[in-house]
């Protein structure tokens, strides 16, 4: 049961971790557009 | 469309928690390998799911190829992206099943070894399109897709046309699998398309707004460079 709960594990960590990456993204470039919103 | 994503959301979120039940309640347990066999529920959808991401982006980056279309470019980047998240589920929970079943977490047989290939062309492509900045990236990147994706039907069909370690196909290719436990596969695959559809539709939009703001910061910056002496 143990190398079954680590695979299940491992997935659902690099969903996540994936998921994690896109919402830094999506915050650095609305930070990105406010920066550029307000030069104008 | 944006209204209708934070309900399709909640129910990929239904479908994944019901597939993980299945996966883990109601599926037969494997006589030979016991619940171990489960993992096949979560590798065998990843790899399928890969794979069709890895054929969407062969054929954004052909329409690429023909058209010069930008938004096909977009869906080439993003189905490698989402491809690469997938195969590595996959060459993770491999050889976590492989060590308690097989005595080993990895062997250099045919169809590991080309999987490892086919991640690390990806991985390449990314790469590629992530640290060069010629003008010409795109182009390059879709000649690559394209080379990329001819090992996706070898990674396929080498259990088919050769002797391996890996267990042959469950669906056509000789193999075969309990009706229940195919059920409860074809659920987890479903399951998992859905998550990789909202992953795609996330990263699509984040891609296009990318592309927007450093468009618009370079047009800032060559608005703002000083011009020299007449």
């Amino acid at each position: 049961m143990t190398y079954l709960y680590a695979a299940y594990f491992a997935t659902w960590a690099i969903h996540i971790g994936y998921a994690i990456y896109l919402v830094g993204q999506y915050s650095r470039l609305r930070d990105e557009m406010k920066a550029l919103q307000s030069r104008k | 469309m944006k209204r209708l994503f934070p309900i399709f959301g909640l129910l990929t979120g239904v479908l994944l928690s019901y597939a993980l039940y299945l996966a883990l309640e109601v599926a037969p347990t494997e006589q030979t390998m016991g619940d171990v066999q489960r993992i096949f529920y979560y590798h065998v959808p990843s790899a399928w799911t890969a794979f069709l991401l890895f054929f969407i982006n062969f054929a954004a980056s052909v329409v690429y190829l023909i058209r010069r279309n930008m938004k096909a470019d977009v869906v080439a980047l993003v189905a490698a992206e989402i491809g690469v998240v997938f195969c590595t589920i996959v060459l993770v929970t491999g050889p976590i099943w492989a060590r308690p079943v097989w005595g080993i977490w990895w062997t250099w047989d045919l169809r590991l070894t080309l999987t490892l290939v086919l991640w690390l062309i990806y991985v390449s492509y990314l790469m590629l399109r992530r640290f060069s900045s010629s003008g010409q990236t795109p182009q390059i990147a879709a000649v690559l897709a394209i080379l990329g994706a001819l090992d996706v039907p070898l990674v396929y069909f080498s259990i088919w046309f050769f002797r391996t370690q890996h267990p042959q196909p469950v669906i056509g290719g000789g193999g075969s699998i309990d009706p229940r436990m195919l059920h409860v596969l074809l659920i987890n695959w479903a399951a998992f398309s859905c998550l990789a559809v909202m992953m795609f539709w996330s990263r699509y939009h984040l891609e296009v707004i990318k592309r927007e703001v450093d468009d618009t910061q370079a047009l800032e910056a060559l608005l703002e460079t000083p011009r020299g002496p007449r």
